[in-house]
């Protein structure tokens, strides 16, 4: 469609060509994704392996006696070539991961494939005795592969260098270790700065994701919980469970995950833009011209947020609890209702719980308006005032201006930041998990209910999903918990990819003005 | 007559304009009364005791215990805040030290880590900076709750699960995820700064510690503020670090326990928790509050 054809339709029909155009974007999006994937996997190889084998081709072929026995004593080519320090570091840690190898990181690689015995074997005449434990095998297999990957970078970086100081000792230059230590504050100031941050993400998050992702290929749950019991590999076992039937044969699982799934995905939405629009909304108020006491107000307000929001936000849950809460005291007072529990705020059932997830989202707005009414007032100062002024000549309406000035510059504005707050929504534990508890529960009438079901409430997100999964319900299961992460990220991934792509586009029309 | 026309079509605006005033101060009266009836009635029931009995907490006397009514003198106690620190069965002090402790110890090491990472990904350019930062955004992506699990089991395995300090470690390893708005202020100020001083013969070090840490005051506040307060929020990782034993718990955990367990029973206890927790991080937000707008709204530009 061109631009000429689009101008000519009316107001409503371009509405409607936009959505169109935004979900026919979708698949293209994916699509560019998808194709820039084969490049990037050339690239990560070509970086990872083509490079240092014919790298370590050279050394092998062209580099003397010193170099070639850095092959087996990694820093010998440095410590013979005045890096003695740095040579004798990178051959302690050879010898280091060697001790580690035999003693711990190889018997758990090699129970890898099996997670481990438990009992008695008899082999022969005599009896073996095996008490492995899963988790501990799985969570050593994943350091050492780290760390074997680790080796392999520090081989290859000491054969390099072994060649490169061969290389400039020919011209009759050395690097010396006092040299690389000096240009941590210069060039190589980012390994200086980075390295702790960079240690603590590794071991903290990233090692146990990793772990995490390959539990939700075992069947590790309170029937196989360690150090009692072994769990073992069941393949997608786990995916299969979630995304075509439950355990008792009937599509149950399927039937609470898409509705989780589901109410997760609406709650993000309805909690990212009614506190975007109400908050813009009371920013534009309290900053007109003629309102005094703009400081007062405002200070008023954000008071939420200095307020720790657990206190809050459990203070609320129980001003809206059905016996001896504030809101029904005060009814039933009045002679508005008769029992004190007759309207359960955040735990009625009836219609899919509908007015507990309308009250929820409701106070959510009381915890969000204040953030985003403090964001909006300093953009908002930001408008050029000229616009306002030629539009107040040429006759616009309040209304008018809004609509075609404010809103269009805060969403080119904070776009990002929308995207960041359904982001944050999709795994925002603390407002329903301490309103809620994620109730009412899902009824199920006379079906057999697996167990890890029996927890689960209407309004619950998968985030407050996993936590039940992992410390309330009976049994607990890792795996499934697992699997739900996966899920969250693959949804998030989703989304972040189309409004990547979809904020590029915004950025090169920059047509508000 | 002409005049007098105008004159009155004068006054009828002038009139709507007051109108309109009017609706918008009595809006904003409505929203701030609605935002602050929960503090005021956190406040108000923090006063009233328990022990008499449980009562309906809804009148407005309770609302407002100090004020008398009729017959009944105001029935305001200090109850609740003696039985904060004396209860041996709610130990709410250790659970306000460990917050506390917590808390410190957050700030100052992830201020420091967090403002490491985003200078070296602000201003240097160096081999992997970019495959860094779409790591962690990657990583982000995953629920944070997820790694917390094998965690638990990691720092079981090194023996450290039952300590306050593995919640520290764990809070403090992930400090490089949350660099974005302290890089987003780096990238404004001018570079041109720092080749003046590398020309100067000096080193990216000496740019860090002399140019950009002093011109950095803002966002070294909002991120102290900020790593100082999210540890009193923060309610699924301490929980499960904890498994229940109550000396590890921290007040969001424990004041949880409070009113989720023993519902009505302890609900006056857990506000005057709830109001000795509060104030002194209110008293630090307001001080600092120009840091934290400044700090949000840059961030929110920046994405």
């Amino acid at each position: 469609m061109t631009t000429v054809e689009y101008l000519s339709l009316s107001k409503p029909q371009r509405f409607f060509v936009r959505i169109g155009s935004f979900f026919k974007n979708i698949p293209i999006a994916i699509w560019k994704f998808l194709k820039k994937i084969p490049n990037w996997l050339y690239k990560i190889i070509k970086k990872l392996i083509i490079t240092p084998v014919k790298d370590i081709k050279d050394a092998l072929l062209y580099g003397d006696w010193k170099v070639r026995l850095s092959f087996i004593l990694c820093g010998f080519g440095q410590m013979t070539r005045h890096q003695v320090v740095k040579g004798a570091l990178v051959f302690a840690y050879e010898i280091v991961f060697i001790a580690f190898m035999i003693l711990v990181g190889g018997p758990n690689l090699g129970n890898l494939g099996t997670l481990g015995i438990m009992g008695s074997i008899q082999i022969g005449d005599s009896l073996y005795y095996y008490n492995d434990n899963s988790l501990t095998i799985m969570i050593y297999s994943v350091v050492t592969i780290v760390l074997i990957l680790i080796m392999f970078a520090f081989w290859v970086s000491s054969i390099r260098s072994a060649k490169k100081l061969q290389d400039l000792e020919r011209v009759g230059h050395y690097d010396s270790f006092k040299k690389f230590v000096k240009s941590l504050t210069g060039e190589s100031y980012h390994i200086f700065l980075l390295s702790v941050p960079m240690l603590g993400l590794v071991v903290f998050t990233i090692i146990p994701i990793a772990i995490m992702i390959l539990i939700g290929f075992t069947n590790y749950n309170s029937n196989h919980m360690t150090p009692n019991h072994l769990f073992e590999w069941v393949g997608f076992y786990n995916y299969s469970t979630i995304l075509t039937s439950g355990d008792a044969g009937n599509s149950l699982f399927l039937q609470t995950f898409l509705q989780v799934l589901l109410w997760t995905l609406i709650w993000a939405f309805f909690a990212t833009f009614s506190n975007y629009f109400l908050g813009m909304i009371v920013a534009l108020i309290i900053n007109q011209k003629t309102i005094k006491l703009k400081k007062l107000w405002r200070t008023i307000l954000v008071t939420t947020i200095a307020v720790p929001q657990f206190v809050s936000l459990l203070l609320i849950s129980r001003m809206f609890a059905p016996s001896g809460g504030l809101v029904n005291g005060i009814l039933n007072n009045l002679g508005w209702i008769e029992n004190m529990d007759s309207i359960r705020w955040l735990s009625d059932g009836a219609n899919n719980a509908l007015l507990p997830k309308v009250m929820i989202i409701l106070i959510n707005t009381w915890v969000g308006i204040p953030y985003t009414m403090l964001i909006c007032t300093g953009i908002l100062m930001n408008i050029p005032n000229d616009l306002y002024e030629s539009a107040k000549i040429d006759g616009a309406s309040p209304y008018k201006m809004y609509m075609k000035i404010t809103l269009p510059y805060m969403l080119f504005v904070t776009g990002p930041y929308l995207i960041s707050q359904f982001v944050g929504n999709i795994n925002n534990f603390n407002v329903i998990y301490l309103l809620s508890g994620g109730g009412p529960n899902f009824s199920y009438g006379s079906q057999q209910v697996p167990g890890t079901l029996q927890g689960v409430g209407r309004t619950d997100l998968l985030i407050t999903w996993i936590y039940k999964m992992s410390t309330t319900t009976i049994p607990k299961d890792y795996a499934l918990a697992s699997v739900l992460g996966v899920i969250i990220f693959a949804i998030i991934a989703f989304f972040s990819l189309i409004t990547y792509n979809k904020s590029n586009a915004v950025k090169n029309e920059g047509d508000f003005n | 007559m002409a005049k007098m026309i105008s004159q009155k079509k004068y006054r009828s605006q002038k009139s709507i304009k007051i109108t309109k005033q009017i609706i918008t101060y009595i809006f904003l009266v409505v929203l701030s009364i609605i935002w602050l009836i929960p503090f005021a009635y956190l406040l108000g029931q923090s006063f009233i005791s328990m022990t008499a009995g449980p009562q309906a907490p809804y009148s407005a006397t309770l609302f407002f215990p100090i004020f008398p009514n009729g017959d009944n003198p105001g029935n305001a106690t200090f109850d609740n805040y003696i039985a904060l620190f004396t209860d041996p069965n709610f130990p709410f002090f250790t659970w306000w030290l460990n917050t506390l402790i917590i808390a410190v110890i957050t700030s100052v090491v992830q201020t420091i880590l967090v403002l490491l990472t985003a200078y070296a990904l602000s201003r240097l350019r160096f081999k992997g900076r970019k495959a860094i930062m779409n790591m962690i955004l990657i990583i982000g992506m995953f629920p944070g709750f997820l790694g917390m699990i094998i965690n638990y089991f990691i720092l079981q395995l090194l023996g450290m699960s039952g300590s306050i300090f593995s919640l520290i470690l764990l809070y403090i390893a992930g400090s490089a995820m949350n660099y974005y708005i302290a890089k987003g202020f780096f990238d404004t100020i001018s570079k041109s700064l720092d080749e003046a001083v590398l020309i100067d013969g000096g080193t990216n070090n000496t740019v860090f510690w002399r140019i950009i840490l002093p011109l950095s005051k803002p966002i070294i506040v909002y991120t102290i503020l900020i790593s100082f307060t999210s540890p009193w929020g923060d309610y699924m990782m301490a929980a499960y670090l904890a498994q229940g034993n109550r000396n590890l718990f921290n007040v969001a955990v424990g004041l949880q326990q409070m009113v989720g367990i023993y519902a009505s029973e302890y609900f006056t206890r857990f506000c005057a928790g709830g109001v000795f927790v509060s104030i002194p991080i209110m008293i630090l937000f307001f001080v600092l509050q120009r840091y934290y707008v400044e700090g949000i709204a840059g961030g929110a530009v920046k994405g």
